[in-house]
């Protein structure tokens, strides 16, 4: 009969319509008075007592709370992740970026009659306005220093502004992501919860216990 | 009377919605037929195969990932078997399973793209669209984590993957096919019994099977002709030869028949999916770095490999003097050569179908330009 397909089509459609929105709304969500007694950690009735004011915004829908979007903890993210006491400055990582956007100078450093000879980081610097999240940097390094990060909100009015520098790098969050990080999954890390405080719980091999790490290698030898 | 037209040109795109991408054509119309088509191409060059040429074996699947960009798995996995052939590199089993799952995956997002496309050119704006790409939503978070990353995977690498998928991933999967079985019956349901999409791509555009054989078309649209060709069946790469598969085909060779076998392609690959989750075993992704090095260096040589992309055939050659990085790549886009027959396709045809056939040959200009 002809208009039946059209018509098995509007029942499709009118399913859909009926069915949970899949959009998400960023970065802040329209809730209701519910949703807003919720974020403020109140029951409705208690929210519509204490704060009228944002009970009538709410009531009128004009009410946002933000919006964590759901990520993988692979999420190659920008806003690199670097451990600079795991950095031996080999440059693997500038040579194996397909862009050659990671710059690295890198003079002798001191001779500690302990430790041996190690290598100053001058200058550590990522272009991320070129970048393009391969990862292949983070794979390339041997070291577990560089990872990626895990978020995505960079955006900038000036293009020189998107140079991350040495600094800010080791004063950024450590959030990194578990991309080509198998020790993070193993540990169920999850970038989006916590972050890494501690250099030694970045690397690939076990945790050293404190007495290794006051053990000097020089005295094993 | 008769009333007398005269032909008008019409220059169409590049920046125009309806044309996937900047693409530009010169369109000359007697009334309402078309009388002459002349495409335009190359605004999207991005000399892929230049920039190849100075990076060494590794760094060239992220330019892979650019070329046709809905379907990115689909281009990596024939770079690196061109690559696996050109050094010789045995792959480990994993991975090839793992790409396996991933490239068709990747096959099912591209030809929802594709259909969700065709229909929005039909003039169905919006809806269908909206379906297929809230289902692509789905797969591409499945990539997101397996590699991190939605569309520009860099996934792949010589001898296999880079990573294990992790654990949440099999469930997430199984999940996700149920999904894309049910979206593609509702897609079925609402399309392939609609008259208007019937009385508008039902003997449009059509083409004999014996020029699309001389014009070296390849994939959906070649099969919608009746020409069971198939790379998957016919030249088995990676383990295609242990997975059984339907091989769809319509005779039509029309706009409709073009539409319908990407559809039927779609669940095919689900099925091809669920084979490979049957048959993968643990083991390594990928050879130690002993045996697979970071920088290749493959013998002089060349080698082309060539797999069934979602667009047809899409083949890597790969020309290597010792050193680090390819003397030569070339690459056999897919959607170049399928674009070459559009004129036979769309002169003495209507205006109202240029956009349509334009949308059944499922072009991607990143693919044609490079
Ligand atoms: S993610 Fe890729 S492009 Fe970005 S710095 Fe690392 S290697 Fe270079
Ligand atoms: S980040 Fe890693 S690869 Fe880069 S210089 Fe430091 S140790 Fe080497």
């Amino acid at each position: 009969m002809i208009g039946l397909g059209l018509r098995r089509g509007f029942v499709v459609t009118f399913k859909n319509f009926l069915r949970p929105a899949v959009t998400e709304q960023y970065p802040d969500r329209h809730v209701g008075l519910v949703g807003a007694a919720k974020e403020a950690g109140m029951n409705p009735f208690q929210f519509l007592v204490k704060k009228p004011g944002d009970s009538l915004k709410a009531i009128a829908g004009l009410a946002t709370v933000p919006v964590a979007v759901e990520q993988s903890p692979r999420f190659r993210g920008n806003e690199f992740t670097f451990f600079e006491d795991r950095c031996t400055a080999c440059a693997s990582c500038a040579k194996y970026c397909p862009l050659g956007i990671i710059e690295i100078v890198s003079v002798p450093g001191k001779i500690d009659a302990q430790e041996g000879e190690s290598y100053k980081l001058e200058v550590f610097d990522i272009d991320i306005g070129r970048c393009m999240f391969c990862g292949l940097c983070v794979e390339a390094c041997p070291y577990d220093a560089l990872h990626m990060g895990s978020q995505f909100e960079r955006s900038k009015y000036v293009r020189d502004e998107l140079i991350i520098t040495k600094e800010e790098l080791f004063d950024a969050e450590k959030r990194p992501s578990s991309w080509y990080r198998p020790q993070f999954e193993e540990n169920t890390f999850d970038p989006f919860k916590e972050t890494i405080v501690d250099h030694h719980d970045a690397g690939r091999h076990e945790r050293p216990s404190d007495e290794d790490l006051k053990k000097k290698w020089v005295d094993e030898r | 009377m008769a009333i007398k037209t005269q032909p008008v040109t019409v220059n169409l795109g590049p920046q125009h919605p309806s044309t996937h991408g900047v693409f530009r054509m010169r369109v000359m119309f007697d009334g309402e037929e078309i009388v002459d088509v002349e495409p335009i191409f190359g605004y999207l060059h991005r000399g892929s195969e230049k920039l190849a040429e100075e990076r060494t074996y590794t760094q060239i699947v992220t330019l892979t990932d650019r070329m046709d960009y809905v379907s990115s798995m689909l281009n990596n996995q024939a770079y690196i078997l061109a690559v696996e052939k050109l050094a010789g590199i045995e792959p480990s089993p994993r991975g090839v399973w793992l790409r396996m799952i991933a490239s068709e995956l990747q096959r099912i997002a591209s030809h929802l793209v594709a259909t969700g496309f065709l229909l929005q050119d039909l003039g169905a704006l919006g809806t269908p669209l909206i379906y297929a790409m809230r289902e692509r939503e789905n797969i591409l978070d499945l990539f997101e984590m397996i590699c991190g990353a939605r569309i520009t995977n860099s996934y792949l690498r010589p001898g296999g993957v880079f990573m294990d998928a992790p654990e949440e991933f099999w469930p997430a999967l199984e999940r996700g096919l149920d999904d894309i079985v049910s979206t593609i019956d509702e897609l079925e349901e609402y399309l392939s019994g609609n008259e208007i999409v019937f009385s508008r791509t039902k003997g449009t555009a059509v083409l004999s099977p014996e020029l699309l054989i001389n014009a070296s078309i390849t994939g959906p649209m070649l099969r919608a002709s009746g020409v069971d060709w198939d790379l998957r069946h016919r030249a088995p790469y990676d383990y295609y030869g242990r997975i059984t598969f339907e091989r769809k085909l319509h005779t039509a060779s029309d706009n409709y028949a073009r539409y319908w076998v990407r559809v039927q392609e779609a669940r095919e690959s689900v099925k091809i999916i669920r084979q490979c989750i049957e048959q993968i075993e643990p083991g390594p992704v990928r050879p130690s770095f002993d045996d697979v090095p970071r920088l290749l260096r493959p013998p002089a040589g060349d080698a082309y490999a060539a797999i069934e992309g979602s667009k047809g055939e899409l083949g890597f050659y790969l020309v290597s003097d010792g050193g680090i990085s390819p003397y030569r790549m070339h690459v056999r886009a897919s959607s170049l050569i399928n674009l070459t027959l559009l004129r036979d396709m769309l002169i003495g045809g209507q205006f109202g179908d240029l956009f349509v056939t334009f949308g059944s040959v499922d072009l991607n200009m990143g693919e044609v330009d490079r």
